[in-house]
Formats: C-alpha cells, sequence, structure tokens
C-alpha cells in the first residue's frame, strides 16, 4: 500500500467481520475494496494436506504467463519503491517549510553561526542545538522555486507508483483469469472421461462444489496472493530500510509494536476462528430446522407438532445469536486494537521524534514521515498474515480441483475400434460377471441371446439393481468376466460413442435440459431436420400437447420443466429416441406419478418404438412382461432367474411367486 | 428498511443511546490527537521544550486509551444490538410463517420463505451491525475532522472542498459500473452451475446419445462468458485502490504547497500544517467507507422488502372467534356438502359441487388424472385450504367452527411426498403423538411393512434419519410416514397417493394389515393405481373438479366411463374383468 494509508486514527483496511461490503461473491482485486484480506483472517480455514506439492503444481499451470507475471513483478517492485520514497520527499518538503519559516523569523543578514552563539550564550541550548541543525541562511523565506519542484517530484512519484500497481493489477487479472477458464475447461473435460463409477461414489453436490466454490477460491487466491503478497512483503522491506536510513533509534522503537501487533492478531484471529465456526453450525442447524419446518409445513401444523416446532426454533435461534455475536465482537476488536497499537507508536515517535527535532538531531519533516511509514508498516504486516491464510485455503481448494483431475479414466477405446455396421441388434451375454463392490458379486456366468428385433424384461422389486444390465450394455461399467457382444463383437473393442449410436434409452428419471422442447427431442442427432423432428414428435404423441403451449416446440423448459407434466416429459424423451433411430433400445416403463391418460399414450409409444427393434424393458406391465422374449428376474442385485413367461411360470420358482404376488394377487384378489 | 429496522430496533433504545455516545467519544478522542501532535510541535519542539513534549505525549496517551476502549465497548453494544435485531427479526418471520395456511404456503413457496427466514434476515442483520458502528463513525468523524481541519487553518480547509468530491466521484463511478457487472457475474456463475449440473445428472444420457462433445462445447461457452465478466470486474477493482491512493497522494502534496504559503506568509504554524494533513486523511478515509458501506444498501433494503412482503401476509385461515367445544371422541364422519374450492384470483374453480359422506370404518377411495382435483379435495379436511362454498363437516360439525388444533388432533394425514424430518426414527414416529411407546411404535411399524427393515438396522428405532429422509428410500420413507400417522391412532387417516413408491406385494400386505386399526376410522385414500383402490367401500371419480361417479368398482366399471378409461389404461380387460 502507499503513503495515503498513513493518517492518525485512520482505519486501515475495512474489518472484514462482517465480510467486508459489497462484494457479492466477487473475486477481490488487489488490496480490494473494504475489508477483503482481513476477513480472510479472521474465519477458520482449511489446510491442505500436501501444501507444497499443490502450491508447485498450481504455479506450474502459471507457466504459459512467465512474462507477464515477471512483468508484474517488476512493476509491483517500482510501484512500492516509489511509494516508499514518497513520504520522505514529502518531509523534506515539510521540512523546507519549516526551516524557511523559522530563517524568516531570524534576522537577515547574521550569519547563522553567530545566531546560534548568541542563543548557546542565553542558554537557549536546545534551541541553539535545532536551528545549527538546519540548512537556512537567516532572514530569508521558504525557497518556493525548490518546493514547487520537489512537490511535483513527488507527485510524479505519486503518479507512477498508482500506475504501476495499477497496471499489475490489470495484467495479473488477465493471467488469473485464462488460468482459471483452462483449470474450469479441464475440470469440465475430465467430466466426459471419468468412467460412471465415479459419479456414482460421489456426491453430485461435492462435484458441483470444487468446479465452482473451489476454483472460485483458487481465482481469488492467485489474483491476491501475487499482488498482494508482494506488494505487502516488499513494502515492508523498503519502508523498514527507509526508517533505519533516517533514523536508527526511531526504527526500533517502530519496530518495538510490530511483535505486539503480530501477537495480537493472531490471538484474535485464533479466537474470532473459534466462534465463527461455533456461529456456523449453529447457522446451519438453524436454516436446516427452518428449511424442514417449513418445506414440511402440512404436517406440522396437522401433527399438532407447531409448538414444538417453535420451542426448538427459539433455542436454536438464541445459541446463533448468543455464537454470531461473540464473532463479531471478538472480531470488531481487532481493529480498535490494532487502531491503539497504531497510536500508541504515533505517540511514541511523536515524543522521541519531537524531542530529536527539538534537540537539533532531525529535521521536523522525518518526523512526520516517520509517522506514515509507521502507519505503512501496520497494514502489510496485518495483510501479510491474511494472505498467508488465504493462500491456505487457495491452496487446500486447488488440491481438491487437482484430486478430481487426477482421478482414474476410463479405460481408453481401441486404437482401432471395431464398427459393426448396419447394426441388426443381436446381443449376447457370455458367461459375463459383475460386481461393484469387490466382495459381493451382482451378475455370476450370465448367459443370455436376445436376437435382433427380440424384447428382454426385466423385473423384480424396486431396488433389486435392474440398472445393472443397463449399466453394462451401455458401457457404463465394463464386465469383470466373460463377455458381451453385439452382432458377434465384444463391446469392448468398439469404441464406447460407436456402440452407444447404436442404443436408445428413455429412462423413467426423464432428463431433459434448460432448452427449448425441439432442442430436447434433437438432443440425440443434432443435424436432424425439421420435418424428422416433428415427424419423431408425432410418433411419439408429443407433437399434440406441444401445440397447446403457448410458444410451440420453442417452449423453454426451465430448471424444474414444471411447464411441462412429467408423463409429457416421458414423452418427450421418447420422441428423442425415435429420432436417433437405434437398432437397440432400454426402456424404463414409469409406474407413478404420470396421470392415467398420458399413461396410455406412454405405453402406446413405447410399444411403436419397440416395432422392429431389439429392446430391453425394465418392466412393470403385464402385458410387457408377458409378451417378452425373455425375462430377467432379478432379487437383491443378482439375476436370479431367466426364461419366458410359461417356463419361468411352470419353474415354479422366484418369477413364479413374484407373479402370485405382485400381479396376479393384486388382480384376483 | 428503515421501517423495518426502526421498528426492531425500538426495544434496544438504551443500548443506542449508549452506542452513540460511545462512538462520539471515541470520534472526539481521535480528533484530538493529532491536535495534540500539531502542540507538541508549535510548542514543544518549535520551542525547545523537551518537558512539555514529554507532558503531551503522556496525554495523548491517555486520550488514545479513552478511544480504544471506547471502541471496544462500542463494538460490544453494536454488535449486541445488531445480533438482537436479527434474532428477534428472525424468530418473528418463523412466528408468522407458522400462521400461514397452505395457500399462504403456495403463494410464497416453501423455498422463497426459508431464503427469506435465512438469508435475507442475515442480510439485515449484516447491514444493522454495520450501520450502528461505520454508518455512525464515518460520517461523524468526517464532519468532525473537517471542523478540526477549519480550526487548524480556515483557507487551506478549502483544498476540502476540491479533493472530496474528486473522492465521491471517483468511488461512485467505480461502483456504479461495477454494480451491474457483479449482477451480471451472478448470472453466469448460475449459468455455468446449471450446464455443470445439467451434465452430472444427466451424464448416462449424455454418454447414451454420445453428445459428450457437445456438452463440453456448452460449458465452454458458459465457462468463457463468465471469464470475461469476471475479468471486466477485476479489471475495473484493479484500479480502485492505485486511484483512491493517488488521490489521497497528490492531496497530501498539495496541502504542503498551499499550506507552505501559509507558513512562509506566517499566517498558520507549522505543526498546524502537519495536523491538517491527518484531517485531511481522516475525513477521506470515512467518505471511502461511507462510501462503500453505501454499496449495501440496495442489497440490504431488496432484503427487508422481502421480509416485509412476508410479514404482510394476513393468513386466510383463522381459527374461529368462538369454537365449538372439543368433542370427548371423535367419531370420524366426513361430509362433504356441496363444496366449491377455487384458488383466489382463478378464473375457473378447482372442485365444484362435491357431496359425498364418508363414514368410520368404510374406506372411501378418490380417483382420477392429474390435476383433476384429488389432492385438493382431501386438503380440505384437515382444513389446509377453505372451501369457497358449501361446508365440509366432520361429525356433523363445520370444521370451520371448531379450533384446528382440536379438528388436526383427529386427523392422520400421510402426504403425497413422503416428508421425514431429520432425527431419529422414533423422533419421526412420535412426531405427532410425543407421548407414544415403543410399543406403540412397533405396532405401527409392523402395520406399515416397516417393522422389518427398522429392526434390520443396527440402532433400530434410535437409527438416524438425514434431513428429508434422504438416508432411506422412497419405499422406505413412505412407510414411515404411514406408521407416523398411525402412532397418533386419529379418527380420520388421509392417505394422498401413499402407496406409490411400494411395489404390489408390499402395497398388498399393507392394506390388509391395515384393516384392523382402522375398523372404527373413516379412511380417506388417493391413489394412482387401481389395484390400491378397487376394494374400497366407496370410489369417488373425479374429472376436472367434478365427481364424475360414486360407488364400488363393480357400479362404477358398469355405469362411470371415465373409471373404465382409466382401469384400462392399467389392466388390460381380461384382467380388469
Amino acid at each position: 500500500m502507499s503513503a495515503g494509508a498513513a493518517t492518525a486514527g485512520g482505519r486501515p483496511g475495512g474489518g472484514g467481520s462482517s465480510g467486508g461490503p459489497a462484494r457479492p461473491g466477487g473475486p477481490a482485486g488487489p488490496g480490494g475494496p473494504g475489508g477483503g484480506p482481513m476477513g480472510g483472517l479472521l474465519v477458520p480455514t482449511q489446510k491442505s494436506s500436501d501444501f507444497r506439492g499443490t502450491a508447485t503444481r498450481l504455479s506450474r499451470r502459471l507457466g504459459p504467463y512467465r512474462w507477464q507475471i515477471l512483468l508484474v513483478v517488476g512493476m509491483t517492485i517500482g510501484s512500492v519503491i516509489l511509494a516508499v520514497i514518497g513520504p520522505k520527499l514529502l518531509g523534506n518538503a515539510t521540512t523546507m517549510v519549516f526551516e524557511g519559516a523559522v530563517a524568516s523569523t531570524l534576522p537577515a543578514g547574521v550569519p547563522l553561526d553567530t545566531i546560534v552563539a548568541s542563543l548557546r550564550a542565553q542558554g537557549q541550548t536546545t534551541q541553539a542545538d535545532m536551528l545549527a541543525a538546519m540548512d537556512i541562511v537567516p532572514g530569508t523565506g521558504v525557497d518556493f522555486t525548490a518546493l514547487a519542484q520537489l512537490l511535483a517530484l513527488i507527485g510524479v512519484l505519486y503518479l507512477v507508483s498508482s500506475l504501476l500497481s495499477w497496471a499489475a493489477a490489470w495484467i495479473m487479472a488477465g493471467v488469473t483469469q485464462s488460468t482459471i477458464y483452462e483449470l474450469r475447461a479441464e475440470v469440465d473435460r475430465k467430466i466426459g472421461r471419468l468412467p460412471l463409477r465415479y459419479f456414482d461414489q460421489h456426491a453430485r453436490g461435492d462435484l458441483l462444489s470444487r468446479v465452482t466454490n473451489d476454483i472460485d477460491n483458487v481465482s481469488n487466491t492467485l489474483q491476491q496472493v501475487l499482488t498482494q503478497l508482494i506488494t505487502s512483503v516488499l513494502t515492508v522491506i523498503g519502508v523498514l530500510a527507509i526508517m533505519f536510513w533516517m533514523s536508527p533509534l526511531l526504527a526500533v522503537i517502530a519496530l518495538l509494536t510490530v511483535p505486539l501487533s503480530f501477537v495480537v492478531t493472531m490471538v484474535i484471529a485464533r479466537r474470532s476462528q473459534q466462534q465463527f465456526t461455533a456461529q456456523w453450525e449453529w447457522t446451519g442447524q438453524l436454516n436446516g430446522h427452518v428449511e424442514q419446518m417449513f418445506t414440511g409445513h402440512d404436517l406440522v401444523k396437522v401433527f399438532g407438532h407447531a409448538d414444538r416446532a417453535v420451542e426448538e426454533f427459539d433455542a436454536l435461534n438464541a445459541r446463533m445469536y448468543e455464537s454470531s455475536f461473540r464473532a463479531q465482537f471478538v472480531s470488531g476488536i481487532i481493529q480498535p486494537a490494532m487502531m491503539f497499537i497504531s497510536n500508541l507508536n504515533y505517540v511514541l515517535i511523536s515524543v522521541i521524534g519531537g524531542i530529536q527535532v527539538a534537540n537539533g538531531l532531525m529535521p521536523l519533516g522525518d518526523v512526520q514521515a516517520f509517522i506514515q511509514y509507521a502507519r505503512q508498516f501496520q497494514m502489510p504486516i496485518t495483510q501479510i498474515a491474511a494472505v498467508v491464510n488465504l493462500m491456505q485455503s487457495g491452496i487446500a481448494s486447488a488440491e481438491r480441483v487437482f484430486e478430481f483431475l487426477d482421478a482414474q479414466d476410463e479405460s481408453p477405446d481401441p486404437a482401432a475400434p471395431a464398427e459393426p455396421r448396419p447394426v441388426r441388434g443381436r446381443v449376447a451375454f457370455e458367461g459375463v460377471s459383475f460386481r461393484y463392490v469387490p466382495d459381493t458379486p451382482l451378475i455370476r456366468d450370465l448367459d443370455l441371446v436376445v436376437e435382433p428385433g427380440q424384447s428382454c424384461a426385466i423385473v423384480g422389486p424396486t431396488g433389486a439393481g435392474k440398472t445393472t444390465l443397463v449399466n453394462l450394455l451401455m458401457r457404463f461399467y465394463d464386465v469383470d468376466g466373460g463377455r458381451i457382444t453385439l452382432d458377434g463383437v465384444d463391446t469392448r473393442d468398439m469404441a464406447r460413442d460407436g456402440l452407444r449410436g447404436s442404443f436408445g434409452m428413455v429412462l423413467q428419471d426423464t432428463w431433459l435440459f434448460s432448452g427449448t422442447i425441439r432442442e430436447n427431442i434433437a438432443y440425440g442427432a443434432a443435424d436432424a431436420t425439421e420435418e424428422q423432428v416433428m415427424a419423431a414428435a408425432r410418433a411419439a404423441y408429443v407433437d399434440h400437447f406441444v401445440r397447446t403451449l403457448p410458444d410451440g416446440y420453442d417452449t423453454v423448459l426451465d430448471d424444474e420443466a414444471s411447464n411441462v407434466s412429467a408423463g409429457e416429459k416421458q414423452l418427450i424423451t421418447i420422441a428423442r429416441a425415435f429420432l436417433s433411430d437405434p437398432a437397440i433400445l432400454i426402456l424404463d416403463e414409469a409406474t407413478s406419478s404420470v396421470d392415467t391418460r398420458t399413461e396410455l399414450l406412454v405405453q402406446k409409444a413405447m410399444a411403436r418404438l419397440r416395432e422392429g427393434r431389439t429392446s430391453f424393458v425394465i418392466a412393470h406391465r403385464l402385458s410387457t412382461i408377458r409378451d417378452a422374449d425373455t425375462i430377467l428376474v432379478m432379487e437383491d442385485g443378482a439375476i436370479v432367474e431367466q426364461g419366458d413367461h410359461a417356463t419361468l411360470l411352470g419353474a415354479d420358482g422366484a418369477y413364479a411367486r413374484l407373479y402370485q404376488s405382485q400381479f396376479a394377487g393384486a388382480i384376483a384378489e | 428498511m428503515i421501517g423495518l429496522l426502526r421498528h426492531h430496533l425500538a426495544p434496544y433504545r438504551r443500548d443506542l443511546v449508549i452506542i452513540v455516545a460511545l462512538l462520539v467519544l471515541q470520534v472526539l478522542g481521535a480528533l484530538y490527537l493529532p491536535e495534540l501532535n500539531a502542540d507538541i510541535i508549535n510548542n514543544g519542539v518549535a520551542q525547545g521544550d523537551t518537558g512539555y513534549i514529554v507532558r503531551v505525549g503522556g496525554w495523548m496517551l491517555v486520550v488514545s486509551l479513552v478511544v480504544v476502549a471506547t471502541a471496544i465497548v462500542g463494538i460490544y453494544y453494536s454488535s449486541r444490538t445488531a445480533m438482537s435485531v436479527g434474532r428477534d427479526l428472525r424468530s418473528r418471520l418463523f412466528r408468522t410463517v407458522q400462521t400461514f395456511s397452505l395457500r399462504e404456503m403456495n403463494q410464497l413457496g416453501a423455498p422463497s420463505l426459508i431464503t427469506r427466514n435465512t438469508n435475507d434476515v442475515q442480510q439485515v442483520q449484516m447491514f444493522a451491525q454495520v450501520a450502528l458502528t461505520i454508518m455512525i463513525t464515518a460520517p461523524l468523524t468526517a464532519v468532525g475532522a473537517f471542523f478540526m481541519a477549519i480550526r487548524q487553518d480556515g483557507p487551506l480547509s478549502l483544498l476540502l472542498l476540491v479533493i472530496v468530491p474528486v473522492m465521491v466521484v471517483l468511488i461512485g463511478s467505480i461502483m456504479v459500473r461495477a454494480v451491474p457487472l457483479f449482477r451480471a457475474m451472478q448470472v453466469k456463475i448460475d449459468r455455468i452451475n446449471l450446464v455443470l449440473r445439467e451434465n452430472l445428472t444427466g451424464i448416462r444420457v449424455i454418454r447414451a446419445f454420445v453428445r459428450t462433445a457437445h456438452e463440453e462445447q456448452r460449458f465452454a461457452a458458459a465457462n468463457a462468458d463468465l471469464t470475461d465478466t469476471t475479468l471486466r470486474v477485476n479489471r475495473l477493482f484493479a484500479l480502485l485502490m492505485p486511484a483512491l491512493m493517488l488521490v489521497m497522494n497528490l492531496s497530501s502534496v498539495a496541502v504542503v504547497w498551499f499550506g507552505g504559503h501559509r507558513v512562509a506568509a506566517g499566517e498558520m504554524p507549522v505543526g498546524n500544517l502537519m495536523a491538517f494533513l491527518a484531517y485531511l486523511m481522516q475525513v477521506l478515509f470515512s467518505v471511502m467507507m461511507a462510501t462503500m458501506v453505501l454499496v449495501m444498501w440496495p442489497r440490504a433494503a431488496a432484503s427487508s422488502e422481502r421480509l416485509n412482503e412476508v410479514l404482510a401476509v394476513e393468513p386466510a385461515i383463522h381459527d374461529p372467534a368462538v369454537p365449538e367445544p372439543a368433542m370427548a371422541a371423535v367419531r370420524g364422519t366426513v361430509e362433504f356438502r356441496d363444496v366449491e374450492f377455487g384458488y383466489p384470483g382463478a378464473a375457473d374453480p378447482v372442485l365444484t359441487g362435491i357431496s359425498f359422506t364418508a363414514r368410520p370404518g368404510q374406506t372411501t377411495a378418490i380417483i382420477g388424472s392429474t390435476g383433476s382435483g384429488k389432492s385438493t379435495l382431501i386438503n380440505l379436511v384437515p382444513r389446509l385450504y377453505d372451501v369457497t362454498a358449501g361446508a365440509v363437516l366432520v361429525d356433523g360439525v363445520d370444521v370451520r367452527d371448531r379450533a384446528r388444533a382440536d379438528l388436526w388432533a383427529s386427523i392422520g394425514l400421510v402426504p403425497q411426498r413422503a416428508f421425514l424430518f431429520s432425527g431419529t426414527i422414533a423422533d419421526n414416529l412420535r412426531f405427532g403423538a410425543p407421548g407414544a411407546t415403543d410399543e406403540q411404535l412397533w405396532r405401527a411399524l409392523e402395520i406399515a411393512q416397516g417393522a422389518e427393515f427398522v429392526r434390520a438396522l443396527p440402532e433400530g428405532l434410535e437409527a438416524p434419519i438425514e434431513q428429508g429422509g434422504a438416508n432411506v428410500s422412497g419405499g422406505q420413507r413412505q412407510r414411515l410416514a404411514i406408521a407416523r400417522a398411525l402412532v397418533r391412532d386419529p379418527a380420520v387417516y388421509v392417505f394422498d397417493d401413499s402407496f406409490s413408491a411400494l411395489d404390489y406385494a408390499t402395497d398388498a400386505r399393507l392394506r390388509a394389515a391395515l384393516r384392523e386399526p382402522t375398523r372404527q376410522s373413516c379412511v380417506l385414500v388417493v391413489a394412482q393405481r387401481v389395484s390400491t383402490i378397487r376394494h374400497a367401500d366407496q370410489i369417488l371419480v373425479l374429472d376436472e373438479g367434478r365427481l364424475v361417479g360414486v360407488g364400488t368398482h363393480a357400479s362404477l366399471m358398469a355405469d362411470c366411463p371415465t373409471y373404465g378409461e382409466i382401469v384400462l389404461s392399467q389392466l388390460s380387460a381380461e384382467e380388469a374383468a
């Protein structure tokens, strides 16, 4: 920071207790407005497990920008040097004024020595000493030409210093954002390469937070650390050097308060971190309570729980109040405490400097400069502490991002992938074994052949693992033993994209992205013509209801897609499958939350879609199951039986039991 | 916002007086220090009076101590007051929402109410904290320092008239540009999050349709957009600090120049020059702080507006002034008399001309396509909504004539979305019956077909349930929700499509088990599956808000085409027969 920061009683920084004003989640510029850095010091940070390794790796990513960074460093050094010289020169200007003023009170034409001697003779030794130290000609006033020149020089220095620090921050912003852009893009590309296993095993919220919060944090760190750390460290060194050069005695005095402010900062920061942790915890609990009571509002009322809900709220609210009050108070102390130390410095320098000036050991302007330096000194020290803290949290974030980037990719596609064309749609499982968890085999030695155009129904209670088959067919997961062939070719010898291109999939969990209905239908076939989209829409009974929407096919499906019912969403995904015209289908029949009329349409559309295609159906309907060429019965994640309806019923095993209890039971009861 | 803050600050009037007094003292002290320093130079240094220097120095130290002490006590009081305001506001909001009926809940939406009760209150609380410190000290310091500067030297103070506006314009113009940029950045962050969330949730579909490259492009576009805006924000802020420093530094240069002339002319002692510099900086810092804090204003004001909106809502449903006395034992006859219901402002009513009677010991099922008004109908029984015409009676008494607490005590509700609360399984089961014994809980679980899986859990009844019941499956959630209603042993059961997540076998077992405990009760069931309700004593068929059929499965199959259509969509013809 530069000279202006030095003021009596001014408030360095903003005191980040309240998060700093007006920072809606934005990355802070160097020394951004308000208390950015201080805030970083007072709130708890996460620690990284391999600080050095991650920091090295992060800095390697900056490699392509090394010349810009070098330039930034150079500019920052220049800016700091100029800013450090400023107060000293301004002090000289004050001295000029002071001495000029003193000189003008002395009789003109009398040599200075004579005046000093006469003062001594009168016993005014202190004044004599002071005058003796001055470089003045008695009787002359302030030399305004020289003063103007000096002040102009100072003005230019300050101007250049500000320009340099602006330019440095400007360049650094570019470097940071380019690096961050690349990092984000790399994470996204990584998503495309990871095996599905990874996503099934990791919480989605965690992944999201790595890409957004963590990368944001890294961005802040890069931007602030490089510019601020350099500025702060250099300022401390520069100010120290110039202070010692001007007056070693005052420099030592100014230094005396440094450890004090360091200790105070650390003690308060540690306590405040505890309080903030407590505050966060109670805030989280209270918010959780509010969330639940509001979401379950009708239950709370009808079950007569309202009074207890309020009681619990009050208890949590009181706890939260207590902890946030403490957090605010403790973190709020840091500012007055630093102010006091700063004032202490101010007084010491004023008094001791004043005595020195009075004794002619030092010009007055130097005292003024010293006061400024002493204050300039305080801020970067607090800032270094804050930046180090920020760096820790930034590196911890970078570590989480790198961890994601380091996750094992899917096995690569074969170099020369087999491409059965045209796909006839014969699917065979040959001695397939599979397990998600090493100790619990799910599928053992499964043999199954589905001829082109045949259908295979998969039945079993909820949670029996019916999606496992889908996972294997689509190669979302690879088999552990045996092989799956498509038209006689091992699916592992094919490129994944090529394999998946021959499948169409309609899942119960309809996935639509935010875009228009047209875009969603054309999702699997980007180059489809308007007519093709319309034809698919008509085939899937989408056309009718879309026309009733005000915007027709241009209706934008919002995040929750609340403008389109669940059944209609499923119809759209069926249209999508029609358009992609696959040889093989994977269908998941809807069970609930679809109204009866749409349900009828869904059934018809699915039946029509299945015509002439090999299909795998996760079945809930008797009609589908009975007509299937092969039925797979799953229980507890494993296939327990396979065969057609008549055979299985005759075998009087799991399928027969299932059929009796679920279907026949429900109907013939 | 002012009104809201004033209302909630009123109880802390005494603390406010203390805060203002302390802050004034603090500002006065801070303002006094440079004056003392000027004295040291003018009377001590210039005269060579070492004793004076030390004396005044000591006095300065005392003043500093007073300043720090008042500041700390001031922060104590201001934090306490601001947090109290936040606490009171939060509590007031929560209590207000507790009086809401379903209509007000839907009008504002639970998610929005949650944000208001948490984030928006937080915003206002934060603003109060800042308002009680910086927004008092900054103007005080600015004005005070301005007067002190005039005291040091009147004519030189004219400089402030130039410098302060420059500063204000500088910060203002940067902020004016920054605020919309920040908003744009937030939108773009939301966008990138949306794309990413879609990529993660739809990963199977994306891969199945071989669209990874397309998704990467979509992400890249969002990424570039965000990067661009962030860069602009950062570059704008890169200007702020250097510019502010430049203004401050050039100001001190100007002060030395013009002040130098005044000193040379003998119109001002040199000590005042340095004091003046100090005051100048105090003024500039205060202006800077005040401007930056002011940027918080629009955000906090927007939050207060959202809070006021909630506080202003008048719940549509009240208890009657003189409720009918609570009945000793509710038998559970539910009667709809020519009921009409419409949402306020809607052109068409959701329900019209609904009349039926559901008796104790009977099961009354309601079926119909989505949007036919099934859920709305049963929500009228516990008076979550009020009818717009006609009446709903329980045991012959209009539900509007009874205290709602009495009415609710006789109803066991199983909502469409089986919502569980965080806590243990036992906590959830005792939700509506705090005094229930473990045996009662187990009995309810047995009936709800949940005993088996609960017994399999190592902690049994004490097994933890995460918020929303995220750690149990949909079917288990539904069974627990049913058990929760059973524990209350109510006269009227309301099942709103509560069996949808159960497989057919469990569904059938559960319905069989329910027969015994509901022998004396009135059971209302909304269902999608015909198999769930075909044995009901009475089936109501709804179509577009009207009752198009009442009867048993057999009679309806014969004379209600809508019912036939529904049945046929689920079962093949021979199965339905």
